[in-house]
């Protein structure tokens, strides 16, 4: 647990300075204004998101290989977390895409490709809420990461595969140096907040994991509750 | 068959899953069935076909061509993709970023008389982040922008 407050601590010292950086001592963008600004918050949620579902896919891939509910618990974390940022960016971005391109959604590939992948992890929560036994529940929703995982590299390469309103990635080259520099440090600082969080989520998926596991079986149920219509003893009669 | 294998078999067949989704769309030429939008070269392309179906146009705000009539509304351009170009006319003010040289992505539909009637302008920003020229601000530039048309 220590990493994940050591993480904390890191993540947003940097966050502090890289938005203040960006709001404060870079300048505003060009083209967009003060609304280029959010460059700063988008961008590292989206390799934040990124980061956070491969370790997802890597859990998958433990979990149905070893079989040991360690790697199920970071499914859960992982899945959780990057559901977080992946909801947050489509947010930030149509914050940013209203003042910038004149509406708030499109169904550009780059967006439809994110929102598609926050459905598919969406389904993983979903399977893993409704899988009571921990056996199939790792089986199932680590093949249901893996398969979602697959969206991770066509949201990444859809700007460049087909014709889109989001433009390319930014690059060194693309981004004036001032801009880079809160840009890079932003970067850090969101994917630490992002891994420590899965670190904690993680710790309270293993110790409920380890609960499930000390708790006594409970008694089987009958087969047919019967429902009484007898008022309880003591009930009192209503009559109007 | 025992729980490990079965586990495994589950690895295998969720890998060649994502393994096969993924090269799928990355290698099939879903990019010509799946547009966003077309460039000009494509929608002259298309022929008649383009006319009355809803399609998106992209390209760049050929300069010298944007005529804004604030009294009616409408605001007619040219797009073009350096090759071809098709003429704009769009209904309704436009998003502030739009000006000469931008991407933008018009939806509508192709007129018989082969001008583009688009119900919604949208401007694309490039991956390029730089700060304002010296001594300019944007609301400068915002307001020399006004003042040309």
């Amino acid at each position: 647990m220590k990493s994940a407050y050591l993480l904390l601590v890191l993540g947003l010292a940097l966050i502090v300075v890289g938005h203040g950086m960006g709001l404060f001592v870079a300048p505003s963008e060009a083209a967009m204004g003060e609304t280029g600004r959010i460059l700063y918050v988008h961008v590292p949620t989206a390799w934040t998101a990124m980061v956070v579902f491969t370790i997802a896919f890597v859990a998958a891939l433990g979990g149905l290989w070893t079989g040991r509910m360690g790697w199920d618990a970071l499914i859960e974390a992982s899945a959780e977390v990057g559901v977080v940022f992946t909801a947050l960016l489509l947010v930030q971005g149509a914050v940013w895409a209203k003042p910038t391109w004149g509406v708030y959604w499109t169904w550009d590939p780059r967006l439809t490709t994110s929102a598609i992948l926050l459905v598919l992890f969406g389904v993983v929560l979903l399977l893993r809420h409704v899988i009571e036994v921990p056996e199939r529940r790792l089986t199932l929703s680590a093949v249901a990461t893996i398969v979602a995982f697959a969206d991770v590299p066509i949201v990444y390469f859809s700007v460049r595969w087909w014709n889109s309103l989001h433009q390319a990635q930014s690059t060194p080259q693309t981004v004036s140096k001032l801009m880079w520099q809160p840009l890079v440090i932003s970067i850090f600082g969101t994917m630490f907040l992002g891994l420590a969080l899965v670190i904690a989520r993680w710790r309270i998926a293993r110790e409920h994991y380890e609960r499930e596991d000390a708790a006594p079986d409970l008694p089987d149920l009958p087969d047919q509750i019967e429902l009484s219509d007898e008022p309880a003893s003591g009930g009192q009669e209503v009559r109007g | 068959m025992k729980p490990t294998t079965r586990r495994r078999l589950f690895l295998v067949v969720a890998l060649l899953l994502a393994f096969g989704a993924l090269g799928f769309v990355a290698t099939s030429n879903m990019g010509e069935n799946l547009v966003y939008y077309w460039d000009p070269t494509q929608l002259r392309d298309a022929g008649d076909k383009a006319v009355g179906a809803t399609i998106r146009l992209g390209g760049m705000v050929q300069k010298g061509t944007v005529n804004w009539q604030p009294d009616s509304q409408s605001l007619r351009f040219t797009v073009t993709d350096g090759k071809n170009t098709v003429d704009v006319i769009a209904t309704g003010a436009p998003p502030q970023m739009f000006r000469e040289g931008i991407g933008v992505v018009v939806e509508g539909t192709m007129t018989p008389e082969g001008v583009f009637k688009s119900d919604r302008l949208m401007v694309k920003h490039s991956n390029e982040y730089k700060p304002p020229k010296e001594g300019e601000s944007v609301e400068d530039m915002y307001k020399s922008m006004l003042e040309d048309q």
